[in-house]
């Protein structure tokens, strides 16, 4: 059986909603009725005319029966799915759901990644509330005077025989505590206001800087230009970033966007496709520059009207995702640990060594992207300093590039909802009761 | 009831609250307030308890309370350990390192009084 309940459960929605018949409709298009049953049931896939025939019976476009909902809802439903536990979603049917109900799909997608969005704030407050040394400090100091009170308001309130001396001696002890506890509190006060402001809402200063960059397509027209604005008035004037931490990702995002416009001048870069194609290798001994120069100089191109973008993709060495620009049918987790079978990952295990692999993403229709994939050491403090290394992978995927014939390697979003069941680098089970 | 405490705490005006109502419950009470010096004190005083407070200057009163218990001559010396944090696995933590009872600030006087009572008699 197919494994896509699209096309048929759409067909059969639409019928029921025009109250027509199963056999009328399959007389319309000369087929039988028990293969229409079969169709509408999903144990059959079909296309071309029998397609176009009950499009035009059923008054819809044939793309509207057939088109797949985009890959990234059909994972945020799954991610949803499988942090719903024990709810017993049928995330085997997702694809059914966003296909039948896409409005109730995309609440559902929004819903998810605004939990996982308060999670992450909830988490932030809840590592500051523990690890901030001036939090920590200040909670003490107002807990120690709070006792300190306690204890001598509960003495003299307890004790009517007390020496006068001693009476007076807490009098003052409990007048100089509460003076100390205003001054705590109001500290306390001061600092999480602050601190709320500095980084308003706790969202991760990452997911600010690539929202903004989403925007404007991560192209950035002021920066190619010969006297470019400074980029601190960029960043200035940029309302989405609204915490200190995502400007100061921002402008260096943008001082390194600036160096590398500078050495592959938006022209020349066009025209080094043009006659070499999007060969990364080819680009970087053009320019005199590294493959990740040239990666991120290519994701940074003006969009092409009607064709797929380019994806790029950055880690650190603890695998964590740096930076991330999404291509169409190519999702990327938003948090958590991404599919291990990446190249970007197996640069990262032996750095220096490009990486060129068709990569393969599941789905009712397979897509394959051709990647290049480079892991870099770096010395940011000299070699008494650490050496630190960063892997970055560029996707293309096949409207921009001829996808070599060499078999794909089986790639996925993220283990817990990647339907390759068999996979050898699987690190826990699938969600997706059926394989793909 | 009597016998000797040992304080080992830094906020004076808690240090005064707890050796009022531990003196005139008949308790001699001495007082330290260095984390750096605590164990020097112990030995000097030789109290039949300690209270001892986790957030100290120079040294943190789990690393105090672990030298304790690390020698034969304290090894069963009663401690009354207290903190500003009341969480889990703070509760956890002194008992691992062999607390004989944790409180809580803020704490009342008669929990430290008869806490104090019941270590000493035990």
């Amino acid at each position: 059986m197919p494994k896509s309940a699209l096309t048929g459960s759409r067909i059969r929605e639409r019928r029921i909603d025009l109250g027509l018949k199963q056999a009328r409709l399959a007389e319309q298009c000369g087929i039988s009725p028990s293969y229409l049953n079969l169709i509408e049931h999903n144990r059959r896939r079909i296309g071309g005319k029998l397609l176009v025939d009950l499009a035009e019976a059923l008054e819809v476009e044939p793309v509207s029966l057939s088109e797949g909902a985009d890959i990234a809802l059909l994972d945020a439903l799954r991610s949803a799915a499988d942090r719903a536990g024990t709810v017993g979603a049928e995330a085997a049917r997702s694809e059914e759901l966003a296909g039948r109900f896409p409005g109730w799909a995309r609440l559902i997608a929004a819903q998810e990644r605004r939990i996982l969005s308060l999670e992450r704030t909830v988490e932030t407050l809840n590592d500051r509330l523990t690890h901030d040394p001036f939090l920590s400090a200040s909670l003490h100091d107002v807990l120690s005077t709070v006792t300190a009170i306690h204890s001598a308001s509960a003495i003299l309130a307890d004790d009517e025989e007390i020496d006068p001396e001693w009476q007076a001696r807490f009098h003052r002890n409990i007048f100089e505590d509460s003076e100390r506890l205003t001054e705590a509190s109001r500290a306390l006060v001061n600092y999480l206001d602050a601190g709320a402001d500095a980084e308003r809402g706790a969202s991760a200063p990452q997911e600010e800087l690539e929202g903004w960059l989403e925007d404007t397509g991560f192209h950035m027209p002021d920066l190619e230009r010969a006297l470019p604005p400074a980029i601190e008035t960029i960043v200035q004037g940029a309302d989405a970033l609204s915490s200190a931490s995502s400007r100061a990702l921002a402008a260096l995002h943008l001082a390194r966007y600036r160096q590398e416009a500078e050495r592959m001048p938006l022209k020349d870069m066009l025209a080094a496709v043009e006659e070499v194609g999007l060969e990364p290798a080819l680009l970087a001994q053009r320019f005199t520059v590294d493959l990740p120069s040239v990666f991120r100089r290519l994701a940074s191109l003006p969009e092409v009207e009607g064709k797929g973008r380019i994806g790029l993709v950055i880690c650190d060495a603890s695998g964590t995702l740096t930076f991330q620009k999404s291509t169409d049918g190519f999702p990327m987790p938003r948090f958590g640990a991404a599919c291990p079978l990446l190249p970007l990952y197996q640069a990262l295990g032996r750095p220096m060594s490009p990486v060129r692999q068709v990569v393969e993403q599941p789905g009712r229709t397979p897509r394959r992207f051709l990647t290049y994939a480079i892991s870099q050491p770096a010395h940011p403090q000299g070699f008494d300093g650490p050496t630190v290394f960063e892997a970055s992978m560029l996707i293309l995927p096949d409207d921009r590039v001829a996808i070599p014939g060499e078999r794909p390697v089986p790639v996925g979003t993220s283990c817990r909802i990647c339907p390759r069941r068999s996979c050898a680098a699987r690190r826990e089970p699938s969600i997706l009761a059926d394989p793909a | 009831m009597g016998g000797r405490v040992l304080l080992i705490e830094d906020e004076p005006n808690i240090i005064e609250a707890i050796r009022f109502i531990l003196s005139r419950d008949g308790w001699a009470v001495d007082v330290h307030s260095d984390g750096a010096t605590a164990l020097d004190a112990v030995t000097a005083r030789a109290p039949d308890l300690v209270i001892l407070d986790v957030m100290l200057p120079n040294r943190s009163g789990y690393d105090i309370l672990a030298d304790l218990r690390a020698s034969e001559a304290t090894e069963a010396l009663p401690v009354l350990m207290l903190t500003a944090r009341g969480q889990k696995k703070d509760r956890e933590m002194a008992e691992r390192y062999g607390a004989s009872r944790f409180m809580t600030k803020p704490f009342s006087n008669s929990e430290v009084l008869s806490s104090v009572r019941e270590l000493v008699g035990s």
